[in-house]
């Protein structure tokens, strides 16, 4: 039998289908009393910390549902358990292992991956497959643009991380019996997407006020340096700066705020956290910077399984000694592992387009905040909460719901 | 765009601070580049790994403020240290590439760049790092504040640059680096080691990209991903210059810093690389029909 070429690479693609059947079924979504998540996290490379903050929360919150007896499906108990690979933090790779984790592994159910860059890389991925993804670690904006089906996130998207200080700049400005309209903002974002979807929530924010935006500086994704913005500030004196660009926008922004004596009375930035800038410049020089957070454990949520956001806390340091404080990033992931508990007892099902209809219902409060999910798939139960340095301490200023402590203003640093 | 030069005509004082916060960031470029030009100039490679050396340097005076040293003790550390490290690095890479093709050696450095950044995101961690001086400021004026730091790193970097200068014209080593770059073969001829010429040239840079990592680690941030910066503005700055024009390449890093600080405030912060790279291709316009001109007048 003479085969011709065409027909050569039919048989070789049907091969090689059968056998992605054929592993498919054999390593299947549930393996006995086992349901089998998967995850694609970046454990080396550039997101490699976060990444494994991300992992371990998604650790301990299998081990405490396992502990705590499994989920229940039809009256039968099933152990969770998260099979991953390491995407190296790059996107490219990231989007290889979704599919091998779907293809090869046979996973029906994925947990995110680490960052906006890569959940963005894989989401096209699980669309494809229709295989539903909670995540907690992508906030960009435009994730949620896509029209994604199988995507939902637990954590409050990018847009919202600094637009509750222009609220709190507005109620500051009415307590001092001025107009907000009056407030002037100057605004420093580094040129890239997550930090322009940052500001795009500013500036929406500052609209609905009036507030006039009296600087809108886009800081090259390059050069570490702020001088040219800052020295604008001190002749424009605005009422309120907004910086946003990454840890490395923090650790630039703190030290040079220190260096030239910046007096604006009210300063937000984010990622203040992540760059430690307590830690690098002192508690003097940081004094009433606002940071943004997804959560903080000094919050009053709670729920059944985990207890409150301190108890989680204490649980996770108790289990992982070498956090002294437990990242946001991490409980976040913890959540994610939640919700996919929560969807498949409400579900009653293994079935993926079950499972999407049950995520899509999700309606839950947690140690981590409120759990809705909108039509595009992010939280909408849960705002960022707004923290202030004082003394070197991070405490919740905002919103008033949930503050532990006083707003101090106008800060008072001391350079 | 012009209320911001109405700003500057209202405080002419604060047109004063941008000039002078962009030379000092400019010292540190023209530091960079002026090793970036040894290297190109006399050995003909092109070093894609600068910028992660000078990242590397910065890890060095990091690591002694872990270890609870100043970080301006790290300066003579780095120096040495960065020496050993590129001797090393041309015995073991760059000497094998340096009579190839442009593109091997592009290809071996961009190799070892990613090499370093690997390495020191393993070790380090990818957080951004800082080493703190704790030198303080001396205020003038409202709008100039002037970083002490920033002030005694363009003295070092000055001191280094003069001392390199004066290196390489009186010691017998500068002599024979300088003889290799116009000729390596007749330098070879001439009974100059050539190997031992590339190898010291190499070191020289390595340490002098060390010395500007560490008044990086001081002035901005460092991260294992960050020498790219370091290494675009150096190739812009010898673009600009030309090669075999030293002292070209110092004024050009002093000219890119201040203007790429004065255009970034003018313009935004946005506009601030890409008003470098158009004053990059303005430049090199200029040079263009400059040698048409000679040429006109040679026929």
């Amino acid at each position: 039998m003479t085969v011709s070429r065409r027909n050569l690479f039919a048989y070789a693609f049907a091969g090689i289908a059968a056998f992605g059947l054929a592993s498919g079924s054999a390593s299947a979504k549930v393996e006995g009393d086992t349901i089998i998540l998967g995850s694609a996290i970046s454990l080396t490379g550039k997101y490699a910390t976060n990444g494994i903050h991300a992992q371990n929360g998604y650790e301990f919150a299998v081990k405490k549902i396992n502990d705590a007896g499994g989920v229940t499906v039809n009256g039968k108990s099933y152990k969770l358990k998260v099979t991953y690979y390491d995407d190296e933090s790059t996107p490219a790779r990231g989007a290889q292992l979704a599919e091998r984790l779907i293809n090869q592994d046979g996973v029906k159910y994925m947990l995110g991956p680490y960052s906006s860059g890569l959940t963005k890389a894989i989401a096209p991925v699980t669309e494809k497959y229709e295989i539903p993804m909670v995540e907690a670690e992508g906030a960009s904006r435009s994730l949620f643009t896509q029209g994604y089906k199988y995507l939902f996130a637990v954590l409050s998207t990018s847009e919202q991380y600094l637009a509750s200080s222009i609220e709190l700049a507005a109620e500051v400005a009415k307590n001092q019996g001025k107009d907000p309209s009056e407030v002037k903002i100057a605004m420093a974002f580094e040129n890239d997407p997550f930090s322009l979807d940052v500001r795009a929530g500013v500036v929406d924010d500052a609209k609905r006020f009036g507030m006039q935006i009296v600087i809108d500086d886009k800081l090259p994704r390059d050069l570490s340096d702020m001088t040219a913005t800052l020295t604008k500030v001190k002749a424009l004196k605005p009422d309120l700066l907004v910086v946003s660009g990454h840890s490395k926008g923090a650790a630039t922004a703190g030290r040079q705020i220190q260096e030239l004596k910046i007096e604006t009375p009210m300063i937000a930035m984010t990622h203040c956290e992540a760059a430690d800038v307590v830690g690098k410049y002192g508690a003097g020089a940081t004094e009433g910077l606002l940071c943004p957070t997804q959560w903080a454990e000094t919050l009053s949520y709670s729920d059944p399984l985990m207890g409150t956001a301190a108890e989680y806390d204490a649980e996770f340091k108790a289990a992982y000694p070498e956090y002294k404080t437990v990242p946001y990033q991490t409980a976040q992931a913890t959540a994610a592992v939640m919700v996919w508990a929560d969807a498949f007892e409400r579900a009653q099902s293994f079935d993926p387009k079950d499972l999407r209809d049950a995520l899509a219902a999700t309606d839950m409060k947690t140690f981590y905040g409120g759990i809705k999910f909108s039509e595009a798939g992010n939280n909408i139960a849960k705002p960022m909460v707004l923290r202030q340095i004082q003394d070197g301490e991070y405490n919740v200023v905002a919103p008033s719901k949930w503050a532990s402590s006083e707003l101090r203003y106008p800060r008072q640093p001391q350079y | 765009m012009f209320e911001n030069l109405y700003l500057v005509y209202l405080a002419p004082l604060m047109g004063v601070d941008l000039i002078l916060q962009g030379l000092f960031i400019g010292a540190l470029f023209a530091l960079i580049a002026y090793g970036l030009a040894l290297v190109w100039g006399v050995m003909n490679v092109k070093n894609l790994a600068q910028g992660d050396m000078v990242i590397l340097g910065g890890y060095i005076s990091y690591q002694a403020t872990l270890w609870g040293y100043h970080p301006m003790l790290a300066m003579p550390v780095a120096i040495i240290l960065m020496f050993g490290l590129g001797w090393l690095i041309y015995a073991l890479i760059i000497r094998r590439v340096v009579d190839r093709d442009m593109f091997t050696s592009l290809l071996a450095t961009f190799g070892l760049s990613l090499l370093i950044q690997q390495v020191l995101n393993l070790i380090y961690g990818p957080e951004v790092k800082v080493a703190e001086s704790g030198f303080g400021n001396f205020q003038l004026d409202t709008f100039i504040i002037i970083q002490n730091v920033r002030l005694y790193s363009l003295l070092i970097a000055g001191a280094l640059a003069i001392a390199i200068v004066i290196f390489m014209k009186k010691s017998r080593m500068g002599q024979a680096i300088r003889a290799t770059a116009q000729d390596a073969r007749a330098a070879r001829v001439l009974g100059i080691n050539t190997d031992r010429v590339y190898a010291f040239t190499y070191a020289l840079n390595a340490s002098i990209c060390g010395a500007a990592g560490v008044l990086v680690a001081m002035i901005w941030v460092i991260q294992p991903y960050y020498g790219i910066v370091y290494s675009i503005r150096a190739f812009i700055i010898v673009t600009a210059a030309g090669l075999g024009n030293l002292p070209g390449v110092i004024l050009t890093g002093f000219g890119l810093g201040a203007w790429e600080n004065v255009a970034g405030f003018m313009f935004g912060a946005e506009f601030a690389v890409a008003a470098v790279v158009i004053m990059l291709v303005l430049v090199l316009m200029y040079r263009l029909l400059q040698s048409y001109r000679v040429r006109q007048v040679v026929r």
